[in-house]
């Protein structure tokens, strides 16, 4: 095994220390009493780990492959089961992601959370043990006991403090990855009968037959796509996100939709080259699909809300379009591209929170002409949409360039396809600032003279600007807006080898031709035959 | 010459407009402040580009990277001629304005003027990045820049005339630059692995030797129709919506900064990317040359047809825009030289003729030509600086408009091509066609029945002459270009020594 580890260096077992720090958060949170209280001992407990978690990135070997900072030690000797973490440049740089945006979910809370604030912190905290667990584990079963621990806290958060339809949104959420964790446990249980192993690392390694591999392919395939999430599984999304508090939504943007594309990466790449090669144009269809009619759909909503988590699905769409591209502009636009949306996404949906704190309402129409009175506010409105968009100079066109370079590479038409995204980005960004800025085009701020109507909506809340926490949050995520879009170096050359290693790995597993053998060949030639033709209608050769 | 701070000093012809801008911003309460802060920062502005003249001319190169996003795409400032006749052309205008606007936002009593100012700045800020930008990226950056800044000015009504013209303004900026610019990008990275400019001068450009000529026409058309912003046909229709701003935004910005940056970002790519050599070989220039000939004489036709003086101007701009673009498309030096030199004379008369505009509409309220009758009487200096930028936008000696046509004409005989000839003769006959009668008609025409009798002048007033004394300073200017566009046609020269070799040499000899 220590032929994929290189074993953890530091003084402490940083990644096991990283999951725990915030477990035993969450229990000492059970024994405080006032709400202040809590309320930092989570900041306080997620800035640790966050802190905790910056050795990471310092102490990073560019040189390797492998798996670092590994620890490994037995669990169950009768399975082989083993307890092993360790990160390479792909994960590293989510599990990071996440460390950072945590506090940031207990920040933008503060207030907004007004009830039961111990459970909030507790879910919170469990949240966060879960998702690093994810990125972290090396092992299936691991992976698999993280991912379901994932699912209980966020279906708490959108069901306790979740908005009017909370229930219908929490149960679909729940259903939707509930669903895909039956698929994802059958190909678990399924590699691990073949080769006898969890073991993710020695899992890539193993060559298996072509129809082995269109199984479980297809298995992970659909737990991640409905995760990332992918059309047409993308309909959960939208009903969570709105429902969602501002944590929740955040934690679900920015770390959740990640998990969808790190498994591509991590099970479906490697594990099954030969098939992703193989379902590679349908993949790339979809994708598309998912970037137009994401961004298609955010055009049309009056919910803020609503607009950014359809804008989501489209951003997604330029992810799952870079991994199914298979080359390296490709890998590592879409990371570049996993990154920023996760803290533009959540940067957005952390304003949506300010705001709806103050109007105590989502709608576009609502909360209109603030540029007058919010100055500062609306500022972070309109830099985090650019970025959201992929301004130049900013963090979203990193991604969206790298992703472009390689579609119009070797599928133009797929290019010309994604181009329309953009464009429509740009269109229901803009259109969302224009409103939320100015006005509606007949001139009138809605709650300038809103005493009329008599609805709690009306005239009379207090539009105060920004204050100090709130300020702080965007102003930290701000950095990383201009930092990654003026200098995303160091982020590539994290990501850089082990990318290189991922595409050795699928290049090496696509010698494996599909000659019908266990499953019927004929059934496989129409397939095959498809496949080629949207290729060829993609590359528009 | 010392080189070790040089890289800042391209940088400061960016930052301090920028850095203006947040001046501005925090002295909104202050009005006297507010507007000193936008004059001191224009006159910096100018002072820092002039600042860098004598490197063109003493020809040391000047070029530093500031950021690396990946290999190839960076933001990166590099110094040439073409640059510096961009950046000094519009800062100096800027100061001139920034005086302008005080007697326009004040006499108008306007609202918002703390953000009306903030976004000037930016506008000519983005302006400088572009015109001092490396890559194409940088380019791209600064454009962007530019379109968002400009955008609060254009609906600074914020009526729905307002929001509409913003709208449209918005999406076809957008629209043309995610479509083709973003696209034009791509395509142009896939084939050459960087995105920097041609440093050798503008011939040999930067595309591999054996690129596939279709995936080049492609990449070529994207950026022809990309830049929007220069105002081509059929993308030209925002510019005529965008005159609902303010008269100092349409004069500074929609004549000079934004839609050169639209102009000069076109010329740039068709130069400093893909070079004349290979613009000639697939007879894309000359493509370019009769495609924009077609917006030259359409949009002169149109503004027959407006009878608001503004509108008449935005669609002269647009007919005028499209000369740079023939210039350079028809490739050969002294055409080449023509169009870019129109940069500078266009804007000069360009913004005499809106400040007129703006100042006829402060103290008479009028927009409409058939109104002012009699009007050259009661505003007298308004409306000679209006009748010699005229000239000037006509082609008649001595105004300066007349030395771009000269080049342009004797680079049209180089290519030994009648048809522009004769588009050129054609286009200055409409162009005399819509100015002369708004000359006359404030000379020679009858007032309107209420304005009968009225002699006093309209010009007293110390708001007035703040507007005033800008508008006869350009036309002054405008008169001095016609006889002295030495300095201009070195500048151009500088771009690339070989190129424009026998123009340098027989400015030097005269």
């Amino acid at each position: 095994m220590e032929h994929y580890l290189i074993e953890n260096a530091l003084s402490y077992p940083i990644l096991t220390v990283l999951i725990l720090v915030p477990l035993i958060g969450a229990g000492v949170t059970l024994f405080l009493k006032s709400d202040l209280m809590i309320k930092a001992w989570g900041l306080m407990v997620t800035v640790l780990t966050a802190a905790l978690s910056l050795p990471l990135f310092f102490n990073w070997d560019f040189q390797t492959p492998k798996y670092q900072f590994a620890q490994l030690s037995e669990w169950f000797p009768i399975l082989h089961l083993n307890y092993v973490v360790g990160v390479d440049g792909i994960s590293v740089l989510l599990v990071l992601l996440t460390t950072f945006v945590m506090p940031l979910c207990i920040l933008c809370s503060w207030t907004y959370i007004k009830t039961r604030f111990k459970e909030f912190v507790l879910v919170t905290l469990l949240m966060e043990t879960a998702m690093i667990g994810v990125f972290i584990s090396l092992n299936t079963v691991l992976f698999f006991v993280f991912w379901e621990a994932m699912l209980v806290p966020m279906y708490l958060l959108i069901a306790i403090w979740g908005g009017e339809r909370k229930d219908y949104a929490s149960i679909k959420f729940f259903l939707y990855t509930l669903l895909g964790s039956i698929f994802l446990l059958v190909s678990i249980v399924a590699l691990y009968v073949k080769t006898g192993t969890f073991f993710i690392p020695e899992l890539m390694t193993h060559t298996y037959s072509f129809g082995f591999q269109m199984w479980i392919f297809l298995a992970f395939t659909l737990a991640f796509a409905i995760k990332v999430p992918m059309f047409p599984f993308h309909t959960w999304l939208p009903a969570a996100h709105v429902e969602a508090p501002v944590a929740g939504s955040v934690i679900l943007a920015s770390i959740l939709l990640k998990m969808g594309g790190y498994g591509f990466l991590r099970f479906c790449l490697p594990m099954a080259p030969a098939a992703t090669n193989y379902c590679m144009p349908y993949l790339i269809l979809f994708s598309v699909i998912s970037i137009v009619v994401g961004g298609y759909l955010a055009l049309g909503q009056s919910d803020i809300k609503k607009l950014i988590a359809y804008s989501s699905v489209g951003h997604m769409g330029f992810v799952t379009l870079g991994i199914f591209l298979l080359s390296d502009e490709g890998l590592k636009g879409a990371m570049m591209q996993m990154i920023n949306h996760g803290v533009t996404t959540g940067a957005l949906f952390i304003l949506v929170g300010i705001i709806y704190e103050r109007t105590h309402s989502r709608e576009i129409a609502d909360n209109s002409a603030l540029g007058m009175l919010m100055p500062a506010y609306v500022t972070f409105l309109v830099l985090f949409s650019l970025a959201s968009f992929g301004f130049p100079g900013t963090n979203g066109f990193v991604g969206e360039f790298l992703v472009l370079l390689a579609v119009f590479k070797t599928h133009k038409v797929a290019g010309a396809f994604s181009i329309v995204g953009a464009i429509l980005a740009a269109a229901y960004m803009l259109r969302l600032v224009q409103k939320m800025v100015w006005s509606d085009s007949d001139g009138h701020a809605h709650h300038d003279h809103g005493d009329g109507h008599g609805d709690s909506h009306g005239g009379h809340h207090a539009l105060y600007d920004l204050n100090m926490r709130e300020a702080g949050t965007l102003i930290f995520l701000l950095c990383f807006v201009f930092w990654i879009g003026l200098n995303p170096k160091p982020l590539l050359d994290v990501m850089d080898v082990s990318v290189t290693h991922l595409l050795q790995q699928v290049s090496d597993g696509a010698q494996i031709i599909p000659t019908g053998g266990e499953h019927g060949g004929g059934h496989h030639a129409s397939l095959m035959e498809w496949g080629q033709n949207i290729k060829q209608f993609f590359a528009f050769r | 010459m010392d080189i070790s701070n040089t890289p800042s000093l391209i940088f400061l012809t960016t930052a301090i407009p920028m850095i203006t801008s947040l001046f501005l911003m925090v002295s909104g309460k202050r009005p006297n402040v507010r507007e000193s802060w936008s004059v001191i920062g224009a006159i910096l502005t100018f002072l820092s580009v002039l600042n860098l003249l004598p490197y063109i001319l003493s020809g040391v190169p000047l070029e530093h990277t500031f950021f690396t996003i990946y290999p190839g795409v960076c933001v990166k400032f590099r110094l040439d001629g073409m640059g510096l006749l961009f950046a000094g052309t519009s800062s100096f205008l800027w100061i001139l304005a920034a005086f302008y606007c005080v007697g326009y936002m004040r006499g108008l009593d306007e609202h918002a003027q703390t953000r009306f100012y903030a976004c000037y700045a930016i506008s000519v800020g983005g302006a400088m990045g572009a015109a001092f930008a490396g890559n194409l990226f940088t380019l791209y950056l600064f454009y962007e820049i530019v379109s968002i800044a400009t955008y609060p000015l254009v609906m600074h009504h914020q009526d729905k005339e307002g929001y509409e013209g913003g709208k449209k303004y918005i999406v076809y900026l957008f629209f043309t630059s995610k479509a083709f610019l973003l696209t034009g990008m791509v395509l142009l990275y896939m084939q050459c692995n960087t995105l920097d400019f041609d440093a050798t001068g503008i011939v040999n450009g930067i595309l591999p030797a054996g690129a596939n000529r279709t995936l080049v026409t492609i990449t070529y058309l994207m950026f022809l129709f990309g830049f929007a912003k220069s105002g081509i046909m059929p993308l030209h229709n925002w510019l005529p919506s965008a005159m609902v701003a303010p008269t100092p935004v349409s004069a500074l910005l929609h004549a000079v900064v934004v839609v050169k940056v639209g102009v000069f970002s076109t010329a740039r790519v068709m130069l400093s990317i893909f070079g004349t050599q290979l613009l000639s070989d697939t007879g894309l220039g000359i493509f370019t040359a009769y495609f924009v000939s077609i917006t030259i004489v359409t949009a002169s036709v149109i503004a027959l047809t407006k009878t608001n003086l503004k509108a008449r101007l935005a669609y002269s701009t647009v007919s005028q825009l499209s000369y740079i673009l023939l210039g350079v498309a028809m490739l050969t030096p002294n055409s080449v030289t023509g169009g870019l030199i129109h940069i500078t004379n266009h804007a000069f008369s360009k913004i005499t003729l809106f400040f007129c505009a703006g100042c006829i509409f402060v103290a008479t309220g009028k927009k409409d030509i058939k109104e002012m009758g009699g009007l050259g009487y009661r505003m007298p200096f308004t409306m000679v600086a209006f009748a010699l930028a005229s000239l000037s936008m006509i082609g008649v000696p001595p105004v300066s408009g007349f030395v771009t046509k000269w080049y342009l004409a004797i680079g049209a005989m180089d290519i030994h091509n009648w048809i522009i000839l004769t588009i050129l003769l054609v286009s200055s006959l409409l162009n005399a066609g819509y100015f002369v009668p708004v000359v006359i008609q404030a000379f020679y025409g009858k007032p309107l029945p209420e304005d009968e009798g009225l002699t006093t002048s309209l010009e007293k007033r110390p708001l007035i002459l703040f507007m005033v004394i800008p508008l006869m300073i350009t036309a002054a200017f405008s008169v001095i270009f016609g006889f002295y566009p030495d300095l201009f046609i070195r500048l151009v020269g500088a771009v690339d020594k070989g190129f424009f070799g026998h123009i340098i040499n027989g400015i030097a000899g005269s």
